[in-house]
């Protein structure tokens, strides 16, 4: 391949296809996002390979120039396992909505998380069934009422945080259909982990469930009711950065910086996961009074776990090694024979 | 010594019976290896129970294993057994209606008493060694514990450990009467224990004492001779029907040069071609155990994706569950081998007995027009054969390919005179070229003479392309709701698999003649069974013939000419009636079914009085 190629732009990862998300879907962004962040990372188009499954979301693939596959309810996860095993060699990337990974996919999202292919998840969180327009989703807040859930829901939402962290997840983070700058920095970090890196995207459903996070993303809220994280630094928040987190013990409290010294608050540190599960619990609802504010950016990363395509890979060079490449003959004979004459 | 009468016998049916912790299976694997290496011809039938240690001494927990041998050519396991060594009380009372009238009994009087007794659920006052209720058969009672334990007093080994050696001795009693060398099981003894000599040492000589106790008791007045059979010239091995899937598989991914990648979750009777598959890594062999079917499937559609010849494997439960993602399989028109060993029963059933009645599951248990070719291996050996044949169409035709196998064909053994790499059919794989910038868009759905796509896979410059389970624009691959170009679709995936049948073996006759008064057409692991009851038929003079059908979807092109050339088609089968609806079906033919739903194989008695009746 000749080195000094022209650099690809975001339109070359642009498919012929016409996009059909709803007009003012957040996922617009995303496919933004990623189709900016792709040319940077130095890797030709056909190296990467985009696998979805069902759901708004997982038409994605389709507005990709890349090799794709738009495949079946909640498996994506699994398909991408297999390609990675398999072809290492490849850019893999796991394209879901929170039907698809925590619903239907839930079992295969946990043991991707567990093995730790070198894949790429973003997860598209909507709090909704959108494709199926609008029964409420496993991530959607209690009370809940849609189309399926008249009287109110009654299930309790998972935190696909606190889920991905509790089955060893290597790369956690959180990111915002509406803050382009940070979601690109998220996307990129994550492909730069070595592992699975989990990002999970809150992502506007305008039609089925507008103004899911409009306190996260508004302006007149934003800084009161998020934490942006950053490693090394203390967690301030607030409209004045006036406020922040200190831990009490292994309890987190919120205080105000009139009162206490930054020097004394938490700093985030994206290698301690006792922190990163303390803080992957501010879960709370915004409306109840003295909630923590919802955290956004890296809450964990481990770069000590070997990934599943280096153990899978490194047991059959090992194997070809030991025992020399397969002699087919040879096996079919097997240990005892005889002849008949 | 004792004087003993030597005998010529043309077939032996010995049936190993005892608790489930007897290691019945391991003495009938034993004898069946020196057996076949000695030069019958054998069958085997492992028939065990679903619980790894049902309680002890109970019905529930008898395991048997049954094997046939002889000079001649042998087709099954056999309908009735010959010599029943029985381990125990219950063991005899579950086995006992399969021994023919004369046979002989080997009893081991420790499982006889009051505690067994009570177990197997046999009143106090009719132990059958005693009470007379054998008289119409030939009796052996013998102590084997109280030898065992005697055999091995100064081996320093608990009463535990010295017990679990009773079935050597059984085994090498067995070889005395039949002549057999007992070289094979020691050096099997050897590689299995070697790291704990005592265990080794123990095993080796309770094999040697029940040697001994044949020669110089004055039990056994006779001891039998069964020459080694005629069979056709070659080198030949033992081998059990998964073993025999897994090495077909393997040799399928040596030949055409691609990696083979096995997704699949554990599940009887199927797990033993996991077993045999991840022991050969060095093989470029990877497997791969997924946390449910459905991501053994999906793990493997992506292997496929990627270029590697993928299959997945399960039983008819773990099939199931793949329905979808065969589905998509089909959609994405790539080449995925499917395996199902077949077991009894739906939901979980009866998962350690044989049936046939995955047949339909295969042909049309998915949603949707979703056509798959079917393959189905006859024997043991011939898994090998039709595993490789599933690769093949399978990456020849970028299709989806059933691989049907049944619990009693993977667990038998017979000789298998076992071919060349070189000798096995060639195929050839070529994945779609790089094209260059200014190449005409490329067409993931152009389809060549076979209607096959291309394998575009990832990391090819120039091929990116979309591909997915919504319906697809013929050519292009784009997503297309359109009326006509559905049904288009439908027509091409369904003529795809037709198309197959350009390129399989015509189907023949097994035994008798082209034409006659009544076909018997059967699939699968019936085979021997339908073949034996054929020959018999025959020989009482009876216009009967015999057709076996492994390609199932599409069938050989000249089936339906084959079945006009016969009076009356009988289609026996384990099932309710899964391959007569298929004939009847396809060629408006009044075919009679046949069907035994017991979880057991054909006997071929059965099948002779039923043909009789027919005909009658």
């Amino acid at each position: 391949m000749n080195e000094i190629e022209a650099k690809l732009t975001s339109k070359d990862f642009a498919s012929d296809q016409e996009v059909r998300w709803c007009p003012g879907c957040g996922d617009y962004s995303i496919l933004k996002q990623v189709q900016t962040v792709l040319p940077d990372l130095g890797r030709p188009r056909e190296e990467f390979v985009f696998i979805s499954g069902i759901g708004c979301s997982s038409r994605f693939p389709y507005y990709m120039d890349t090799f794709g596959m738009h495949s079946i309810h909640g498996r994506a996860t699994a398909i991408a396992t297999g390609l990675k095993a398999t072809r290492p060699d490849l850019s893999v990337w796991i394209i879901t909505g929170d039907g698809d990974s925590m619903s239907i996919g839930g079992n295969h999202f946990i043991h991707l998380l567990r093995r730790n292919p070198d894949v790429n998840v973003l997860l598209f969180n909507n709090q909704i069934y959108g494709l199926t327009k609008g029964q409420y989703s496993p991530t959607s807040e209690q009370g809940k009422v849609t189309k399926s859930s008249p009287m109110g829901s009654v299930d309790y939402p998972f935190n696909p945080i606190a889920l991905s962290l509790g089955a060893d997840a290597t790369f956690v983070a959180r990111t915002m259909d509406r803050d382009p700058k940070h979601q690109q920095a998220i996307i990129k970090r994550g492909y730069d982990h070595k592992g699975t890196s989990l990002v999970e995207i809150y992502q506007n459903c305008n039609v089925f469930n507008d103004g899911a996070y409009e306190v996260y993303t508004e302006k007149s809220s934003k800084k009161d009711e998020t934490l942006m994280m950053e490693h090394g630094k203390p967690l301030i928040f607030g409209e004045n950065n006036n406020k922040g987190i200190k831990l009490d013990g292994f309890k987190p409290v919120i205080v105000s910086l009139n009162d206490v010294s930054v020097n004394d608050l938490w700093v985030h540190d994206e290698t301690d996961l006792v922190k990163a599960t303390i803080i992957s619990r501010f879960y709370d609802d915004p409306s109840i009074e003295n909630h923590f504010p919802r955290p956004f950016g890296v809450f964990y990363v481990n770069n000590n776990k070997k990934t599943f395509d280096d153990l899978f890979n490194e047991q059959i060079a090992e194997a070809k090694e030991k025992k020399g490449t397969g002699d087919l003959d040879k096996l079919l004979a097997g240990r005892e024979t005889w002849v008949v004459n | 010594m004792a004087k003993t009468t030597e005998n010529e016998l043309e077939s032996v049916v010995i049936r190993f019976a005892g608790d489930s912790g007897d290691g019945m299976q391991l003495t009938g694997t034993q004898f069946s290896n020196t057996t076949a290496l000695f030069g019958n011809d054998i069958a085997t039938f492992p028939d065990f129970p679903a619980e790894i240690r049902a309680p002890i001494g109970t019905l529930a927990g008898v395991s048997g294993y049954q094997i046939h041998f002889g000079s001649k050519k042998i087709n099954t396991p056999g309908d009735m057994s010959d010599v029943l060594v029985v381990m125990n009380v219950a063991a005899l009372k579950a086995n006992l209606k399969g021994l023919r009238k004369g046979g002989v009994i080997i009893a081991n009087s420790d499982g006889f008493d009051s505690k067994n007794m009570r177990l197997a659920n046999v009143p106090e006052d009719k132990n059958p060694l005693t009470d007379g209720s054998l008289s119409e058969y030939d009796v052996k009672t013998i102590d084997v514990t109280k030898i065992t334990r005697a055999a091995l007093a100064d081996s320093g080994m608990g009463t535990k450990e010295i017990d679990r050696c009773k079935n050597m001795f059984v085994l090498g009693l067995i070889y005395w009467m039949y002549h057999r060398d007992m070289q094979s099981s020691i050096e099997f003894i050897t590689s299995k224990f070697g790291k704990n000599e005592a265990v080794m040492n123990a095993n080796i000589k309770v094999l040697q004492a029940g040697w001994s106790y044949g020669e110089t008791t004055e039990m056994f007045a006779n001891r039998y001779n069964v020459a080694p059979a005629q069979m056709e010239t070659g080198i030949y091995r033992s081998i059990m029907g998964n073993q025999a899937a897994a090495y077909g598989l393997i040799s399928a991914s040596v030949k055409c040069g691609l990696p083979l990648f096995y997704g699949t979750y554990p599940i009887t009777p199927a797990s033993d071609i996991l077993h045999e598959l991840s022991k050969y890594k060095n093989f470029d062999i990877k497997t791969f155990q997924a946390e449910d079917e459905i991501a053994a499937i999906c793990s493997s559609i992506g292997a496929a994706f990627g270029g590697s010849l993928a299959i997945t494997g399960s039983s008819g439960p773990g099939i199931a569950l793949k329905g979808e993602a065969i589905g998509l399989a089909t959609m994405l028109e790539m080449p995925l081998v499917i395996v199902n060993v077949q077991r009894a029963g739906p939901s979980t059933g009866m998962p350690t007995k044989t049936e046939q009645a995955d047949l339909m599951q295969a042909m049309y248990g998915r949603n949707g027009e979703c056509p798959v070719v079917i393959v189905a291996a006859q024997s043991p050996s011939d898994c090998f054969t039709m595993a490789y044949e599933a690769c093949r169409i399978a990456l020849q035709h970028t299709i989806p390919v059933f691989f049907l196998s049944d619990g009693y064909i993977a667990n038998g053994a017979e000789p298998w005179k076992f071919p060349q790499s070189d000798d096995l059919p060639e195929i050839k794989v070529s994945f779609a070229p790089q094209r260059a910038a200014d190449d005409p868009k490329f067409m993931p759905y152009l389809r060549d003479e076979k209607l096959s796509r291309p394998w575009a896979i990832p990391g090819t410059k120039g091929l990116e392309h979309r591909i997915g389970g919504l319906e697809k624009q013929n050519e292009t691959g784009n997503i297309s709701y359109d009326g006509d170009n559905h049904e288009l679709m439908t027509h091409l995936r369904q003529e795809k698999v037709d198309r197959v049948a350009d390129n399989i073996p015509l189907q023949s006759i097994d035994t008798g003649a082209e034409t006659g008064d009544l076909l018997i057409l059967g699939w699968g692991g019936t085979y021997g069974a339908l073949k034996t009851a054929t020959t018999i038929l025959r020989g009482e003079g009876l216009n009967v013939s015999h057709a076996h059908v492994r390609y199932i979807n599409p069938f050989p092109k000249n089936l339906g000419d084959i079945l006009k050339n016969f009076k009356t088609v009988v289609v026996p089968e384990l099932n309710n009636g899964q391959l007569v609806k298929i004939i009847r079906d396809k060629y408006f033919v009044d075919a009679i079914p046949y069907n035994k739903i017991q979880g057991q194989p054909f006997m071929s008695d059965e099948v002779v009085k039923k043909i009789k009746e027919i005909l009658a």
